[in-house]
């Protein structure tokens, strides 16, 4: 398990029906070999029924999925060189650590002893040395996604499939879990898909971030162009919050853009504004406030609440509310302060409308 | 295509077994005897299917043939879609082929006159498919299955695809083969030509339908006694089953636990037996007739032989079922919900009428319409408390084995029999569903339960003391009658009747059984060990089907299956001597159509206890196994199997002992051979040697009993083990033995 042969997955034309219901209407994607891609989004937006296409737990109505350059598109999951580590690890309960390790080993012809041996390296691998007798109810939730993520390694597969591996831990151990997922695909080499409705953890852990929306690819991008440059206003809200704005573009100058927004004038880069009317992504902690003067654009705060390491405000302006994200604790503005507002020079985006 | 062909492989193979060397045709001493090994390239009969169509003259088994290397044609195809078209096209055009020359050929010829008309005499006829001719058959099925397989249908598997379509062989054969079957022997006369009369005579039959009783003189028909009563039993369960679960969870009544016993009572006693005790009891020379007649001088009567007497038999044999149903129901009735009531000023009576009674409408619906089926299909009771008097069940019998042999009156009587009980069952399925309010959602609903009014919880007290003491009495009956010389005539105390049943002597250095009983006891063994595994296995197996998979028809194939479990056992009965006597096939007398019998009757139980036991296995262990490189076979094998270990003892210790306890279809499919103790203990009784009978009714008792308790042991002792083992992955629910239970 020292290196894996690592494959690419084609999606082409992939379309997907339940009885009338059409999940997913026309996806293409590629993913490289070796890279770690998060199929992201809100539920029901057709990540998991994508993944699960992969695995061959679904088949698609039409189109074909290509692993490796070679077509899978109706063979079962168990002919498909694709392994899965599960939401709910799918641990077998009636068989201990090294049991379900060697279990697909086992099924894929290796003798039983090396498939037991194969078995105990996966747990080395993924820390769990010595544990291998325990049944999963006698381990940790990390301790068992561990061991669902070497059941499914030690298959060497050409794609591994994680589908919310997350999902089941506390909020600490998932940091640490998803920092050890991250490590052992780089450390390995194989290509990941990796499916999350959690932007922090897709922002974490991706070479590159697939956001999809009603079975349709929103935007697919590394995880700093997704935040930075997002394409739409579901896309910049949902990757990380967003107040979404009118404004007008009135001059662009090679990447250079001015904006006027309400009386306020801004310069921000931007590949893709036109002269005109527009949309303003603007981050919640790339406002802000200004208690003591009242140029450019005004506005009155509405509500706030204090979060210790920051607070939070909702403010009233002639160009619609904003939701403000301010570090600078120590000054406490209460409600009905007037104050001008002002932007910072990251964390805003132009948009399609 | 490499697993494609492999499997392709496997199943020529198997074709060419059954065309080369199995012997085509039925083997009269029995195929697992294995004698026709001997001489089969000799005798005609014996010659497997090649020397048959061409040295026997039976050309027509050409076609099949020529079918069976169409579909192996397929081997040389390698686009799959097309491949997979030619598999379903010849296998279907196999088995029907099969069926066709089958039904159409007979022993002397055409089975129908007309063909003879129409395609001139046969030279020679056939006799009942053997084994060659079946695996052949099945080879077709396979065929159809691999082929769907092939072309991508449940996403290429093999395996889910070949179950289902040997499941679905195997029904058609086994419950809609033999039901058809009847339904056409209502319409021939015995020699088997085509003789509507009967049927028209039958169906209109005053002794059927007359309704005498109400606008005129004399007895009403048999169909509208058999109703009467059924719906008597119903409303008689129902009400006492409520009783009994009011008081077992509403009260604080001491013996709570003895009264939960009771549910498993009409699991181990033979159906006849209540009826029997009964006749010890109020019979002319019963122990109560006697004793009134002594102290009062009431004159003995024959008032139990008729429809009162097995009224009482019969709700004393299915009150347990109706209160095991409706102890759910009672339990169901959500706390909060009566709490609700009575913080809105409604007392006790108020909240028992207006909200606790109507949740559970829908319950009591249901257990009245178990009672009303149960009571239709019973036939161990009747058969010993009816005399004259009749009903459906016992008509049917008499109408094959009585002094007039009358083979379409009896398939009039079943279809009546039939639509009774499947218009219940419709109306439990369609109507009741969906309509139980009083659902366990799983949130913990910490209220405590409102308790009964006072005049109420009197009532139900009233009710179920005195009856639980009958209870008591009449199984006292079971066990004391064994012991009593002759019944009323000489009451002294005996072992006599155990020593002729169940006498041992050794002779010769050996044992020998020398006792009346063993014959039949060790044949009713040898059956139900046979057929327990068996049904246990297709029940899983269809279970696994109906809860994981998703096809077209899946509502359909389920609700067929159930439906089977709603056909009276003497319909089954009457309908298996009638398919199963004649080609094309013939199992009548052997100990197979016995094991058929009792795998396809107790199935549904088995799925039941299936699909509520995988339920509750998270699908994605399944999916995990598949893309761990398991396929579905294995998947079964390796994890839902060991995950379903309660289920499976359940399924294996029911089957056991229905195969045992049960009477109404066997009475029809027993030979001298294979005779198996309930229709022995019938004889007996029809004989008038009670206590013999009674003595083996105990001791068959006590024989489950002692079953019931080991397996509940194995499985209780494991289900802790595992418990602490994997707690919380898993919550094992027992398996509740019996909802239904069909005479």
């Amino acid at each position: 398990m020292t290196t894996l042969k690592s494959g690419s997955v084609v999606f082409e034309n992939v379309r997907k029906d339940f009885g009338t219901f059409t999940a997913i209407p026309d996806l293409s994607l590629t993913i490289e070999p070796g890279n770690l891609v998060t199929l992201l989004g809100p539920s029901g937006c057709g990540k998991t029924t994508t993944l699960r296409m992969l695995a061959g737990l679904e088949h698609p109505t039409s189109g074909k999925i290509l692993i490796g350059g070679k077509d899978v598109t109706m063979l079962p999951a168990h002919e498909r060189d694709v392994s899965m580590v599960f939401q709910s690890y799918a641990l077998f309960p009636h068989m201990n650590a090294v049991d379900n390790v060697a279990y697909g080993l086992e099924s894929s012809g290796f003798k039983k002893k090396e498939a037991r041996e194969r078995a105990e390296d996966g747990l080395v691998q993924v820390g769990l040395e010595g544990m291998g007798h325990r049944l999963p109810a006698e381990l940790s939730g990390g301790q068992q996604q561990r061991v669902a993520v070497a059941r499914a390694l030690v298959l060497e597969p050409q794609v591994l499939l994680l589908d919310e591996p997350l999902s089941n831990l506390d909020a600490r151990l998932r940091r640490k879990v998803r920092t050890d997922i991250r490590e052992l695909q780089q450390r390995l080499g194989f290509t990941a898909v990796y499916v999350t409705h959690d932007q922090d953890e897709a922002l974490a852990v991706s070479d590159r971030i697939v956001v999809m929306k009603d079975g349709k690819i929103a935007q697919s991008d590394t995880p700093q162009n997704l935040y930075d440059e997002p394409v739409s206003a579901f896309i910049a809200d949902f990757m990380g919050e967003a107040n979404v704005i009118s404004c007008e573009v009135i001059e662009q100058a090679g990447d250079l853009a001015t904006i006027n927004v309400g009386g306020l004038q801004h310069k921000l880069t931007s590949k893709r504004a036109k002269v005109g009317q527009a949309k303003l992504a603007v981050r919640p902690g790339a406002v802000t406030l200004d208690p003591d003067t009242d140029t450019g654009l005004g506005g009155e705060i509405l509500t706030t609440a204090y979060l210790g390491d920051h607070v939070e405000y909702e403010v009233e302006t002639p160009v619609g509310n904003f939701f403000v994200i301010d570090h600078a604790v120590e000054r406490f503005l209460s409600p009905k302060t007037t104050v001008s507002i002002g932007f910072r020079n990251r964390g805003l985006a132009l948009i399609d409308a | 295509m490499q697993s494609g062909n492999k499997r392709l492989d496997y199943l020529l193979v198997m074709g060419l077994i059954s065309f080369l060397i199995l012997p085509w045709y039925r083997v009269e001493g029995g195929f697992f005897a294995f004698e026709w090994l001997s001489n089969f390239l000799s005798s005609s009969d014996l010659a497997p299917g090649i020397l048959q169509m061409f040295v026997e003259g039976r050309s027509w088994l050409v076609l099949a043939l020529a079918f069976f290397l169409l579909g192996a044609g397929a081997r040389f195809v390698s686009d799959a879609d097309k491949r997979g078209k030619l598999m379903v096209i010849a296998g279907g055009l196999g088995i029907v082929y099969m069926t066709m020359q089958g039904l159409a050929i007979s022993f002397t010829g055409w089975a129908w006159t007309f063909m003879d008309n129409n395609f001139g005499m046969l030279a020679t006829g056939q006799p009942a498919m053997g084994a060659g001719a079946i695996v052949l058959s099945l080879v077709f099925v396979l065929f159809i299955a691999f082929g769907f397989a092939e072309r991508g249908v449940m996403k290429g598997d093999a395996f889910v695809v070949g179950s289902i379509s040997v499941l679905i062989f195997l029904v058609t054969v086994f419950i809609f083969y033999p039901i058809g079957s009847m339904f056409v022997g209502s319409f021939q006369d015995f020699d088997g030509s085509f003789k509507p009369d009967g049927f028209f005579e039958n169906m209109q039959d005053p002794s059927i339908w007359s309704l005498n009783c109400v606008v005129g003189a004399g007895r009403c028909g048999v169909a509208w006694r058999t109703l009467t009563l059924a719906v008597m039993t119903g409303i008689g369960s129902t009400v006492l089953g409520l009783a009994f679960a009011l008081v077992a969870t509403r009260t604080n009544f001491p013996f709570k636990k003895g009264l939960r016993l009771l549910t498993v009572l009409p699991i181990i006693t033979p159906p006849f037996v209540i009826g029997l005790a009964l006749t010890l009891l109020f019979g002319r020379s019963g122990v109560v007739t006697e004793a009134l007649d002594f102290l009062f001088g009431i004159e003995p009567s024959r008032w139990l032989y008729g429809l009162t007497g097995i009224w009482i038999a019969q709700v004393l044999s299915f009150t347990p079922i109706s209160f095991l149903v409706l102890i759910g129901v009672v339990e169901g009735v959500s706390p909060s919900m009566e709490e609700a009531s009575q913080t809105l000023r409604a007392d006790r009576w108020r909240t028992f009428w207006k909200v606790s009674l109507p949740l559970m409408k829908p319950g009591l619906a249901n257990a009245f319409l178990i009672g009303f089926i149960e009571s239709m299909a019973d036939f161990g009771n009747p058969l010993v408390l009816g005399g004259s008097h009749g009903v459906l069940s016992t008509e049917i019998f008499f109408a094959v084995v009585g002094s007039q042999i009358d083979p379409s009156r009896a398939a009039v009587l079943a279809i009546v029999l039939l639509s009774f009980t499947l218009t219940a069952f419709l109306a439990q399925r369609l109507w009741l569903s969906g309509k139980n309010f009083a659902t366990v959602t799983g949130k913990g609903d910490s209220g405590q339960h409102a308790g009964l009014p006072k005049s109420l919880s009197i009532s139900v007290y009233g009710i179920v003391i005195p009856w639980m003491g009958f209870t008591l009495v009449v199984y006292g009956m079971i066990i004391f009658g064994g012991f009593v010389k002759t019944w009323g005539l000489d009451n002294s105390l005996t072992l006599e009747h155990y020593a002729r049943a169940f006498s041992v002597d050794f002779e010769d250095g050996a044992f020998v059984w020398t006792g009346v009983a063993w014959n039949s006891f060790w044949t009713t063994m040898e059956i139900a060990l046979i057929s327990a595994p068996l049904t246990a296995a297709v029940g899983l197996l269809t279970a696994y089907i109906i809860v994981r998979q998703t096809f077209a028809g899946k509502n359909a194939f389920e609700f067929a299956l159930m439906m089977s479990f709603a056909i009276p056992g003497t319909v089954i009965g009457i309908s298996y001597i009638m398919a199963f006597n004649l080609p094309p096939l013939e199992m009548t007398g052997s100990a197979l159509i016995l094991v058929a019998c009792f795998v396809f009757r107790n199935m549904p139980v088995g799925v039941r206890g299936g699909v509520a036991a995988m339920s509750q296995i998270d699908k994605s262990l399944d999916e995990a196994s598949l893309t761990l490189k398991a396929n579905s076979a294995r998947t079964l094998r390796k994890v839902i199997l060991p995950l379903l270990r309660p289920a499976i003892t359940a399924a294996l210790v029911y089957s056991f002992v229905r195969a045992i306890t049960s009477i109404s279809a066997v009475i029809f499919l027993v030979s001298a051979e294979y005779n198996m103790a309930t229709s022995y203990i019938v004889g007996l009784v029809e004989n008038g040697e009670y206590g013999i009978a009674i003595a083996y009714s105990s001791m068959l008792i006590f024989v489950m009993i002692t079953v019931i308790t080991v397996f509940q042991l194995l499985v209780g002792e494991r289900r802790l083990r595992r418990e602490n083992r994997v707690s919380g992955l898993i919550k094992s629910r027992k398996f509740r033995m019996s909802q239904e239970k069909t005479a």
